[in-house]
């Protein structure tokens, strides 16, 4: 998977903005779009959220969910075997059953990505070809405090391990402070790191962290301010923080998605991560997907699911489906 | 001028809370006179559902409890029992159009109940385990562990003694418990479970459902996260075919049984729903 050229964002940053990338700019610019109604906002995502899904358009979300899922572990404690055994499930989710669908990346933390791609062999590649991506969460994930330099070696050795797709946190402090000139550099520099020697380039997300950012309306100009700087996806959450993913901010970033295909024709991704455990929750994010920025948007290069036990409620339903009576946790596996 | 009536409104017993059925559902509970008693929910299998993440949520909880604690918690809900004997008495009256002495006394026996079972907490390892002889110098020693969830289908021609015969020994070696109440006798079930959340049994430990047995029993019996499910009021189901869908997830059943001394107070009724683990120990070398 390969991500938007990166002169080519910053000429058209410079266009929609009216001058250069710098602080007062990006302040006029993100400070000029309109505030968030907060009651609205939320109201409609209750409102996407209580639409019934059943049989065949249930099993169809099902598999759906799966293919878009974001594999995931970020511990700590995680092992080069706990990789591998994250990789197995991402293969062939639910050995019981043939048809499952596989996930469509697997998220590690940067080192071990070979291990990742390791376990993958011949599997390792476009979701849209049936395969798995591997996604590195760089960028001194999940706090983003450390120098530049820092961030850009760990994205770069990311990539030269055989990433594909690179999660990175933005400098919420930074942002937070009104300094959008440097958030803004810094996304712009991880993603000429993520360039590969063939001229190619590993998909950018940038992690907002939703949680940190206190408003709506600051929700809404982070969406704007990574967009503008070239990130090939925008996702809510580390997971690490509470509140992490949850509709409302969900849907307001893809109206930004929405609003930036109207305004460039450009397709931006959008991944919810942390806190989705549910079948039930994940349906009403592909509704809400959906319903806001339409289903073009329900495949693996515009729409991911970042989770880790997700994987095991929807397998659980899909049991159900095939086997008429309600499965426990004793058929799935442990993660 | 007369005060007007304020009936109650029996809900569902789901992880410590009183939820109505997610159907919304309800059906007329009927005094032995053909008056009308109540509303009772009618639970769905969805509710069923729920019960059963409830109480498997509830199992590492409780089964990790020690023997003594189990003991202690059990007893204390034979005290708040004792307490509200005058409410449980006048329901029993009323459903089940009984003398206040016949009432009185089913009420004394399902509190004796309880207290025996609890005795049992912390002694049942003694009796049901056992030190193997082995030919060698260690130890071979079989204990009971609880086996996690089970369902209940309690005597359906009983109020309170019934359902107390049937859950109690069900908790007593750590199990999680889904209690189907008898469909005509739902209120003293749904009574008991007030008694329940205000003891300091953890939520989800007992979870109650009122409706049809035959509705929902099925679902239990085939849940594949249910481990055992203990039919002694499912006679006039086709408990058959729920022993069959018991057997196909691996479930240890109970039949039905009948009769005044139905589920009557056994050791038996503890160790049906315990696990055998068996382990090996070095002897002490000198």
């Amino acid at each position: 998977m390969s991500g938007t050229s990166l002169v080519s964002a910053r000429e058209r940053a410079i266009a929609v903005l009216g001058g250069e990338p710098d602080d007062a700019t990006l302040r006029r610019y993100l400070h000029g779009i309109a505030g968030v109604d907060a009651v609205g906002l939320e109201q409609r995502a209750a409102g996407l959220g209580t639409r019934s899904i059943k049989t065949s358009s249930k099993k169809w979300a099902l598999d759906r969910i799966i293919e878009l899922i974001d594999l995931t572990t970020l511990e700590g404690a995680d092992t080069p075997g706990k990789v591998r055994s994250l990789v197995a499930k991402a293969v062939n989710p639910d050995p019981s059953d043939a048809t499952t669908p596989r996930v469509a990346a697997v998220c590690v933390y940067g080192d071990m990505v070979p291990y990742a791609v390791e376990a993958l062999g011949g599997a390792h590649g476009d979701p849209d070809d049936g395969l798995i991506s591997v996604a590195a969460v760089a960028t001194a994930f999940p706090s983003g405090r450390a120098s530049l330099d820092i961030k850009l070696a760990d994205t770069a050795e990311a990539v030269a391990a055989g990433a594909d797709e690179i999660d990175m946190v933005i400098d919420r402090g930074a942002f937070l402070a009104g300094r959008y000139g440097l958030v803004f550099d810094q996304i712009a520099a991880v993603k000429a790191a993520c360039a590969r020697p063939d001229g190619t380039s590993a998909s950018l997300k940038v992690i907002l962290e939703t949680g940190e950012l206190v408003t709506y309306d600051n929700v809404r100009r982070a969406s704007w301010l990574s967009i503008l700087a070239g990130g090939d996806f925008i996702k809510t959450s580390t997971g690490k923080v509470a509140p992490a993913a949850t509709l409302p901010v969900t849907l307001l970033m893809l109206e930004v998605v929405r609003d930036w295909h109207l305004a460039t024709g450009q397709r931006i991704g959008v991944k919810p991560a942390g806190g989705i455990r549910s079948s039930k929750d994940a349906i009403k994010y592909l509704v809400t997907v959906a319903e806001t920025v339409g289903e073009d948007w329900l495949q693996p290069h515009l729409f991911r699911f970042g989770a880790s036990s997700l994987l095991n409620d929807v397998l659980l339903q899909r049991q159900k489906i095939a086997t008429g009576h309600y499965s426990g946790a004793d058929y799935v596996t442990i993660d | 001028m007369s005060r007007l009536a304020v009936p109650k409104t029996y809900k569902l017993y789901i992880g410590g809370a009183f939820p109505r059925s997610e159907s919304g559902r309800t059906y007329e509970v009927l005094a032995a006179d053909g008056s009308f008693l109540a509303n009772a929910a009618l639970a769905s299998r969805k509710d069923a559902r729920d019960a059963v993440v409830a109480a498997r949520a509830a199992v590492s909880g409780w089964s990790g409890a020690t023997a003594y604690n189990r003991g202690q918690v059990l007893y204390r809900i034979a005290e708040l029992l004792e307490g509200r004997r005058a409410q449980f008495v006048a329901e029993i009256e009323e459903a089940e159009g009984v003398t206040r002495a016949a009432a009185s006394a089913q009420v004394d026996e399902a509190i004796d109940r309880w207290v025996w079972y609890a005795g049992w907490a912390d002694k049942f390892a003694q009796v049901v385990g056992n030190a193997n002889p082995v030919a060698g110098p260690y130890f071979n020693i079989s204990v009971p562990e609880p086996t996690g969830v089970v369902a209940v289908v309690v005597p359906q021609d009983s109020s309170l003694l019934g359902f107390v015969s049937a859950v109690a020994p069900a908790l007593v070696a750590g199990n999680s418990v889904v209690a189907i109440a008898s469909e005509r006798f739902p209120l003293s079930a749904i009574s008991l479970a007030e008694v329940l959340a205000t003891s300091d049994v953890p939520k989800g430990v007992v979870n109650v459902l009122t409706g049809s047995p035959a509705e929902i029993a099925p679902w239990l019996a085939s849940h594949a996260d249910v481990n055992a499910i203990d039919l002694v009021g499912a006679g006039a189901l086709d408990w058959i075919s729920l022993e069959i869908d018991a057997a196909d997830t691996l479930k240890r059943v109970l039949r039905p049984e009948s009769g005044a001394d139905a589920a009557a107070p056994a050791l038996g009724r503890i160790a049906a729903f315990t696990e055998t683990k068996t382990v090996w120990h070095t002897k002490s070398l000198r």
